[in-house]
């Protein structure tokens, strides 16, 4: 039994994550729950106030707030996915070493990356559930089932960034490239995804481009699921393309934790 | 990493021998890109008993916590055999460190955590049910006179006491090998006593200790056997007084002459006194002379009208073993 077991491995950290989550949740509530009410409200409601369009420009959407939102949480699932495999992973792999405390017991690389991504995935469910919540009396779901779906391709977009930044971040000798990472990546597909307005707006090549962001397949299932506006031919391209991302990114991420730790 | 490496040695079946801790045979190890390596570790032999405590001396750089990392099983053996417990660390890694305690050279300890959760949540890592790890972090707190500190945060811990959180943490899987990197090195002379003494009581347990150091007084302290290592490869294997005896004389006279005196160097010094001892080493500050009996060289150096600012006899030490080993001090 040369290795130890993925799910054991991976559960024997429980108790540390719990501990790091005891001492930073009150830190996250800000970031997690009320941000993203504060941009339902500035562009959902108020802003969306001046925006007059009809169903067909929007995407299927009776308003520019049922437009809004959906795109608002996928992007969402994405930041907070980002937030946490970029500093926190370099604090566990290079100022802490808490990485390398770990791999002196019996625990091996993908055992901590199951572990942290475990805690990934959790931070980025429950904030997009709270987020979800907090939508339903708002009016935006057009079916009852819809959203759960749409949860789900939020949850996926979330992971599919947290692998491949993961990876990243493993990869990464300081910090610095995060800046670049920020700007050059995160925002801008933060603003040009569809999470704000339909893609088709970008013109013919700008709008190919922004299908092109894996941002772009979270806000597509998102929005779709919450609209009850489904194209299912899409619908299978955004998952076979964010299932992809997540099932590669996670071996990418792996491969770059191995070479980084174990010399 | 296994695959690709060649048994050049025929080893014995190790698990029929269950006192061997470590087992090393042409052990090397090396860094960066074929055709650019940096060989850190050049072909070593260790043999490690259960039991025992065993040192490898050297200065920085002398390839010891590169070899501490490959017997830790988190650094893959470039080269030549490794048995740990008996296992290969190449295909039973976590089998290894399950049984090993690791107290490496920088602190890893999580500096968010208090000092109880520090040792709870590393026990956690070995699967140890909760209940059980929760005593033995009592336990520990105990031994390294930390129960008073258990609610603290470790930032708020002194140097020694960061050391011995990371000593009882390295106990938490109540290993059977316990490894420590340079255990002492930036503690200030208290600290290091309290740590040694925790230390030699582990050794009175039956602990088998594998430490590291470029102390001579720590190595002379704590282990019953030891590796001089230099420059990736072992010089000198024995007890610190079998290694004395063998490379050094009984003492050592000190002389300290002012600066260039008369025009003289500590050359030109070196070979006026000469004679009076087996060898001399000539420092930068100082000349040592070796001799059976240290008062009398010091004698016969004034009869001879030369005229050291300072003199001091003492017993050979390793660092004079390791001076006459490879022409260099252990500090520099």
């Amino acid at each position: 039994m040369p290795d130890l077991a993925f799910a054991d491995g991976v559960r024997r950290q429980t108790d540390y994550w719990l501990t790091v989550y005891k001492r930073t949740w009150r830190s996250s509530v800000f970031s997690s729950f009320v941000a993203p009410l504060f941009y339902v409200v500035a562009m959902g409601v108020l802003l969306g106030g001046f925006v007059e369009s009809d169903t067909g420009e929007l995407e299927g959407a009776t308003s520019y707030l049922a437009f809004v939102v959906p795109g608002l949480v996928a992007a969402h699932a994405m930041q907070t996915a980002v937030g946490e495999t970029t500093y926190p992973v370099m604090g566990l792999i290079k100022w802490q070493r808490v990485y390398d405390s770990m791999l002196a017991t019996p625990l091996q690389v993908q055992h901590l990356a199951g572990a942290t991504l475990s805690f990934v995935f959790f931070r980025v469910a429950t904030t997009c559930a709270v987020y979800m919540l907090v939508l339903a009396p708002f009016g935006v779901f057009e079916s009852w089932w819809g959203p759960f779906v749409a949860y789900a391709g939020q949850l996926l977009v979330g992971m599919a960034f947290g692998v491949w930044v993961y990876g990243f971040s493993a990869r990464l000798e300081d910090e610095q490239a995060y800046g670049l990472l920020f700007r050059i990546g995160v925002i801008p597909m933060f603003l040009f995804s569809g999470a704000f307005f339909p893609v088709a707006n970008l013109g013919e090549v700008g709008s190919w481009l922004a299908r092109l962001t894996p941002l772009w397949h979270g806000v597509s299932l998102s929005r779709m699921f919450c609209l009850d506006d489904i194209d299912w031919s899409t619908a299978a391209v955004n998952v076979v393309v964010l299932v992809t991302l997540v099932v590669v990114g996670w071996f990418w991420a792996i491969a770059g934790l191995r070479k980084r730790l174990v010399s | 990493m296994s695959a690709g490496r060649t048994r050049v040695l025929v080893v014995p079946d190790f698990s029929v021998d269950p006192d061997s801790m470590i087992l090393a045979r042409g052990l090397r190890k090396s860094f960066g890109p074929p055709g650019a390596e940096f060989e850190a570790v050049k072909g070593i032999d260790v043999d490690v008993r259960r039991g025992e405590a065993f040192g490898f001396l050297g200065p920085n750089g002398a390839g010891k916590s590169s070899t501490m990392r490959m017997i830790a099983a988190v650094s893959p053996v470039s080269g030549g055999d490794l048995r740990i417990l008996g296992m290969d660390p190449a295909t039973d890694g976590p089998a290894i460190r399950g049984r090993l305690g690791v107290c490496p050279q920088e602190d890893t300890l999580d500096i968010e955590l208090n000092v109880r959760d520090n040792l709870y949540i590393y026990g956690r890592y070995f699967g140890i049910p909760k209940a059980e790890v929760s005593d033995r972090v009592d336990e520990l707190l105990e031994f390294v006179q930390l129960t008073e500190k258990a609610k603290a945060k470790v930032e708020d811990l002194s140097g020694g006491m960061k050391r011995r959180l990371t000593i009882a943490r390295s106990l938490v899987n109540r290993p059977d090998l316990l490894l420590l990197d340079e255990p002492t090195t930036g503690l200030d002379p208290q600290a290091r006593h309290v740590l040694w003494d925790r230390l030699f009581r582990l050794k009175q347990a039956g602990v088998t200790l594998v430490i590291t150091t470029h102390y001579m007084d720590e190595a002379e302290q704590l282990c019953d056997r030891l590796v001089v290592m230099d420059k990736g490869v072992i010089v000198a294997e024995g007890s610190p007084l079998q290694l004395i005896r063998e490379h050094s004389t009984r003492e050592v006279a000190e002389l300290r002459f002012g600066v260039a005196e008369e025009g003289a160097t500590h050359e030109t010094l070196a070979e006026k006194v000469a004679d009076l001892g087996v060898r001399v080493e000539v420092l930068p500050d100082r000349l040592l002379v070796y001799s059976e009996d240290g008062e009398e060289v010091v004698a016969k150096v004034h009869e001879r009208a030369l005229t050291p600012v300072a003199t001091l006899v003492r017993r050979s030490s390793l660092e004079d073993v390791f001076l006459r080993l490879t022409g260099r001090t252990l500090v520099d």
